[in-house]
């Protein structure tokens, strides 16, 4: 999916909604990963310059669950670590959502690159 | 399997009865005692597993059991492995359900290829390799549903073990027996949440006198439920402190400053009564009873 | 274009957010609210949340905003009807949503919001910090 405008944060939203029900997530489990997608979305917009997301479902032996892919050519992230901190304390929107959407995941992974761009994938099992 | 063409499905279309009537004998010399409604219903299968063997073997007897044509077998091995997993039989019982086949198709065998040593050993061979497969199908089904009769027990025993209990009309209490991994968290927290809305309760009491350690993640969870409540409209009041719990909650640092504690439930309920603008009077007792407190 | 809807509720101002809300949407609300609470005087204003199913940092900072503003023109704020999955997953963000208060519906936001007037701003009773 397209992310190139705030509305498309909506439609994120309900594409990860309507995934996560059909997956049969229950409803803090739903709430949780589609909170993570909206906050992703969010930076991929503001802090990436527009992006996409991949949904997909995944399968593990015994579990299912869901994984979300944001992906922009965008700036890039010099210092992960940092942005990777608790952000809340200095009101540093895209640090909230990066560790926010971590700590409402049961995977979590980042590559960025200064100049080339940034990708975030997590991972919800049901 | 060996990718010669077996002639499997011959055997089986010559001497269907014949190995389907030896088969069940032996499933009942080997696996547990029977009813006769389970006998019944043992020869029923037998019988349609057969067919349903034998026209898979007649699509594709070469190719493994992994194909399409396999389909109908593979699905009723995992059906009766689920069934059978929760009916109580044990993964013996059940495997020896595929495996007791082997005799009966061994002896079928012997009887078409007596004469040639060769032919018999490659049938023979292919025989064995078939049914270990679904032998093994059939053990993974089972097992597999073992686990989910398992995780849906674990998860009933969790939501059966964290009560939330309406001690007046808008107080409730929350009492915690046992450890407060994030896994219970979320179940209390869901729990607690759901009576503050069904109660419309302005006041929640965390009572902890029955968890036995208190470190710093369960101190965290407990911060969680009390923010979430707090969400909720509804101030929480944490109960049953012991001078233990005390010791280390100062050691660790945990700030639990904008929590009401009290060191038991009584004296929470007390503070909650208060704050929601009740007060409890007592009556005095008429002169010829005694009024014992 | 879409506005969200401010009504007028006797001393207070209530507030329902029913859709999705997007940035403009959201400063939009600002503009209004802040535009209402002067022209009318109000000092306290609901915001209902019970028909969002999910609040991210986006609309906490903007719930966040709202209060702040609200309390500049001497007005109290207090959000209504989380909803139980919202207030979980608020919890596990990290979102600290503090100095707003929050009520579990309009009845018992009303009731806090004229605590809080009484007390004025030092009030600490049933209302939430």
């Amino acid at each position: 999916m397209e992310i190139r405008a705030s509305d498309d944060v909506v439609l994120v939203r309900q594409a990860v909604r309507k995934k996560s029900i059909a997956l049969g997530l229950g409803l803090v489990d739903q709430t949780k990963v589609v909170t993570a997608s909206s906050e992703l979305a969010r930076n991929t917009l503001d802090y990436g310059g527009g992006g996409t997301v991949h949904i997909e479902v995944v399968e593990n032996g015994t579990r299912s669950g869901l994984r979300l892919t944001f992906e922009d050519q965008g700036p890039g992230i010099t210092d992960l670590a940092l942005a990777l901190t608790d952000g809340y304390t200095t009101g540093n929107g895209m640090g909230l959502g990066l560790s926010g959407a971590k700590r409402l995941s049961h995977e979590f992974e980042i590559w960025s690159k200064p100049g080339e761009g940034t990708r975030v994938s997590i991972l919800r099992w049901k | 399997m060996a990718t010669s063409t077996s002639k499997l499905p011959e055997v089986f279309e010559k001497r269907e009865q014949e190995i389907t009537d030896q088969w069940v004998e032996q499933q009942q010399a080997t696996g547990r005692k029977l009813t006769a409604a389970e006998r019944d219903e043992a020869n029923r299968q037998s019988r349609e597993f057969i067919r349903s063997l034998k026209s898979a073997l007649k699509q594709n007897s070469s190719g493994g059991i992994s194909g399409p044509e396999w389909a109908g077998v593979r699905d009723f091995l995992v059906d009766l492995s689920s069934r059978r997993a929760k009916d109580g039989y044990s993964p013996r019982e059940t495997a020896s359900f595929v495996f007791s086949l082997k005799q009966p198709i061994f002896s079928a065998l012997q009887k078409e290829f007596g004469a040639n040593p060769k032919a018999l050993a490659d049938e023979t061979w292919q025989v064995t390799l078939l049914v270990d497969e679904l032998g093994l199908l059939t053990t993974e089904a089972f097992q597999k549903t073992r686990e989910e009769v398992i995780m849906r027990q674990q998860k009933e025993l969790l939501e059966l073990s964290t009560p939330v209990v309406r001690l007046w009309e808008n107080i409730l209490a929350l009492p915690l027996i046992g450890t407060l991994d994030s896994a219970r968290t979320q179940v209390v927290m869901q729990n607690l949440l759901e009576a503050i809305v069904q109660t419309r309760s302005d006041y929640a009491i965390i009572d902890i006198t029955g968890v036995p350690v208190v470190d710093t993640l369960v101190a965290q969870h407990l911060l969680k439920t009390v923010a979430a409540a707090r969400l909720m409209g509804a101030d929480c009041l944490i109960s049953g402190i012991r001078p233990q719990i005390a010791q280390t909650i100062i050691h660790l640092g945990v700030d639990l400053s904008e929590v009401t504690t009290k060191a038991t439930l009584a004296d929470a309920f007390d503070v909650a009564l208060r704050r929601s603008g009740h007060k409890v009077v007592r009556q005095d007792a008429a002169p010829s009873g005694a009024a014992a407190r | 274009m879409e506005r969200i809807p401010i009504l007028k509720m006797g001393e207070f101002l209530l507030v329902t957010i029913q859709v999705d809300m997007h940035d403009r949407l959201a400063l939009t609300l600002q503009d209004d609210l802040t535009g209402q609470i002067v022209k009318h005087r109000s000092h306290g204003v609901l915001i209902d949340i019970s028909a969002l199913e999910i609040v991210d940092s986006f609309i906490g900072r903007m719930l966040a905003s709202i209060a702040g503003m609200a309390h500049l023109l001497d007005a109290e704020t207090v959000v209504v009807g989380m909803q139980p999955a919202v207030a979980i997953t608020l919890v596990e963000l990290g979102l600290p949503m503090r100095g707003i208060r929050t009520a579990l519906d309009v009845e018992k936001g009303m009731t806090a919001l004229r605590g809080a007037l009484l007390e004025g701003q030092d009030g600490d009773t049933s209302s939430i910090r």
